[in-house]
């Protein structure tokens, strides 16, 4: 089922960011979003993912199918990185966390406390949480930040194989993945936003 | 024409500058009126002497302490359902007022419990439950000041206000539980037998109304404050916003 | 949610701090009482019930603030809020959690404590009785104050000013049951008054902790 974006205007702190976005994200595909730091990537993110309601428009297909990932990882630092895998395996209905493990290269950490990793590992292991949840739609927020080139790579494997088994992405992202994706550029739905008035309006 | 309408902030803030000039002075007059004729032209109480002069301001805050928080609960419903950002703003403004019509009606009863008590304090249960509601204001007003985005603390303060209303009347049945009281049964009830006597009961009431017309005169003023808070800052986002659009 | 519940434990023990300080906490306020209020064996016996209620609300109350906001900071309740768990069962099982971390240490460790206050002999069932029904009330109240303070920087003492004022029903009873019980009277009333503040606590505050973190997260 795909995920349509319609029409949607987000903001943040009633300040309006975009408006007038609109896609449509179909099994296999991925969708990278591109603009400069607080033009409104990821309060659009958030904003599809269900955390935050829209000002106007809709997001349908997206409800209890998403992934979400952000810049902080909700990691535990006094559990182990199989017991933060299991955990979040467990809160979304799923039990296997190997292939997870393997995919993000992190099988020789497995019983070392996530409090001990490096920022990249830990990066690493809140990616591979995104395998565990089982879910169709991954909403990514500048997944690589921190990564080397190498968990790149092993990132863009793993997004191309969950776009392979029919699954969706939706990416901020800086860097070109190497992905093959769709682009959008939010700059472009800013001055629409900026018609559309702070929340306050009406004490106009 | 509904009463809706005046939900708009701009309609509110006119329909409350014509209304407010009434509202203070029928405020004025009634107190005037009320306290001089309580205080100077009503018999000592046979029992209580003088002191018994100090009902015209306790129990007209009293009363009032106790619907301010009420018209809080019921604005914070309205702003709940409706999300008219008026109703948000008057149970913001009336939340001060209510914590200085609690504090009056502590230190009168204070004032007055001395010589009828012996004591300036005593763990009654209606003091007590004075003093937790005293406690409730404080956070609620607390909440407010500190959350940043105002349509969150807006929405924040009002399931306070409907958490906090339900455990009021939890402690207030509790409060009776724990502890029975000195204090007098009720000054103003239905229930002519425990009612004060005619000759304090007319001047009584006509400080409370000149407590109600305060009260609402206060919170309208407040809230026209709240409204032009507000208003300002959406002047300087809108003006921020078109000083990018010139430089785009 | 059996998940979370057993992490918020796990995380309770390894990070330390968990069962341990309430309960220092605890025998603190208990050790600082003859201090403050003299060694008089019969003073310290009628204000026992009182002091070990006030005492296992407020070694509750100190590890409120952690409770949500942890989770709020390291982006968890984000990930939690686009699980399938819905956000109030997410409040209900963490302060589940806190119970059995802060709570029920408090439960097992009052008749201890109240032998250091010279408890009536007569008073221990019903204390513990009290806690008992009581303290999961504490805790669930206690994460309503949390998730309404979650996003706000520095919010412990807001938490404290708004969350004590919604204890007095709680311990009034808790307390009253106790007082009652160590003075030889039949403490049923206050017990089942107790009771049924505690139930409808734990039945009805999930919702609104629930719509309250959800204002929270937007």
């Amino acid at each position: 089922m795909d995920v349509t974006v319609t029409d949607l205007a987000v903001g943040r702190g009633g300040v309006p960011l975009l408006a007038g976005v609109s896609f449509v994200l179909s099994p296999g595909r991925a969708l990278v979003l591109r603009g400069p730091n607080g033009s409104g990537k990821t309060t659009l993110l958030r904003t599809v993912a269900g955390l935050q309601p829209a000002l106007a428009g809709t997001v349908s297909g997206a409800e209890e199918r998403i992934a979400y990932a952000a810049h902080a990882d909700g990691l535990k630092a006094a559990l182990t990185v199989s017991e933060n895998l299991t955990f979040w395996a467990a809160v979304f209905g799923q039990s296997q966390i190997t292939p997870a493990l393997a995919a993000f290269d992190l099988e020789g950490l497995a019983t070392r406390r996530a409090g001990a990793l490096s920022a990249g590992q830990k990066r690493r292991l809140g990616l591979a949480r995104l395998m565990v949840t089982g879910r169709a739609v991954w909403v990514l927020d500048e997944p690589t930040v921190s990564l080397d080139a190498a968990s790149v790579t092993r990132f863009a494997d793993a997004v191309r194989a969950h776009l392979a088994a029919g699954g969706m992405a939706l990416i901020a992202t800086h860097i070109d993945l190497g992905i093959e994706a769709d682009v959008l550029d939010v700059t472009g739905f800013q001055t629409q936003a900026a018609a559309l008035g702070h929340a306050d309006e009406a004490f106009l | 024409m509904s009463l809706w309408e005046y939900a708009n902030p701009v309609r509110f803030l006119g329909l409350s500058e014509r209304v407010m000039p009434w509202l203070w002075a029928g405020a004025a007059l009634c107190l005037v009126v009320g306290l001089v004729w309580g205080f100077f032209f009503t018999p000592d109480d046979f029992r209580q002497g003088s002191t018994v002069k100090i009902i015209y301001l306790h129990v007209p805050s009293a009363l009032m302490a106790i619907n301010a928080w009420f018209m809080m609960l019921v604005a914070s419903l309205i702003w709940i359902v409706r999300r008219h950002h008026v109703s948000a703003l008057a149970a913001r403004a009336a939340a001060p007022v209510g914590i200085v019509m609690t504090l009056i009606a502590l230190v009168t009863g204070a004032i007055w419990g001395q010589p009828m008590w012996g004591t300036w304090w005593a763990w009654d249960p209606r003091l007590t439950s004075f003093l937790i509601l005293f406690l409730f204001y404080l956070g609620y007003v607390a909440l407010w000041e500190a959350v940043e985005d105002p349509d969150t603390a807006a929405d924040l303060t009002s399931i306070l206000c409907l958490v906090g209303t339900v455990f009021a009347v939890l402690s207030r049945y509790a409060v009776n539980f724990w502890n029975q009281g000195l204090h007098q049964g009720a000054s103003l009830s239905l229930d002519t037998e425990e009612n004060v006597a005619d000759v304090f009961y007319v001047p009584l009431l006509v400080c409370i109304a000149g407590f109600v017309l305060l009260f609402l005169a206060l919170v309208l003023y407040r809230t026209g404050t709240e409204i032009r808070v507000r208003r300002t800052r959406a002047l300087i986002a809108r003006e921020a916003r078109g000083g990018q659009a010139e430089r785009a | 949610m059996r998940a979370l519940f057993f992490r918020d434990l796990a995380l309770a023990l390894r990070a330390g701090g968990g069962f341990g300080l309430g309960l220092a906490f605890f025998l603190i306020v208990v050790v600082l009482v003859p201090f403050s209020v003299g060694a008089d064996v019969t003073l310290l016996a009628r204000i026992a019930p009182g002091v070990l209620w006030l005492g296992a609300l407020l070694a509750c109350l100190l590890s409120l603030d952690r409770l949500l906001a942890v989770d709020w900071e390291d982006g968890a309740l984000d990930l939690l809020a686009t699980s399938p768990l819905p956000l109030e069962g997410v409040v209900a099982v963490k302060a589940a959690a806190h119970w059995v971390t802060t709570g029920l240490p408090l439960v097992v460790a009052a008749p201890l404590f109240g032998v250091l206050l010279n408890l009536a002999p007569a008073g221990y069932g019903t204390l513990v009785l009290s806690l008992c029904l009581g303290t999961p009330a504490l805790s669930m109240i206690g994460a309503f104050g949390a998730a309404l303070t979650v996003g706000i920087k520095r919010g412990g003492l807001l938490l404290s000013l708004l969350v004590l004022p919604l204890y007095v029903p709680t311990l009034i009873f808790g307390a009253e049951a106790a007082r009652r019980a160590a003075e030889g009277l039949d403490a049923t009333t206050p017990l089942m008054l107790l009771a049924g503040v505690s139930g409808a606590v734990l039945a009805l505050m999930p919702f609104a902790a629930g719509a309250v973190l959800r204002v929270n997260l937007r």
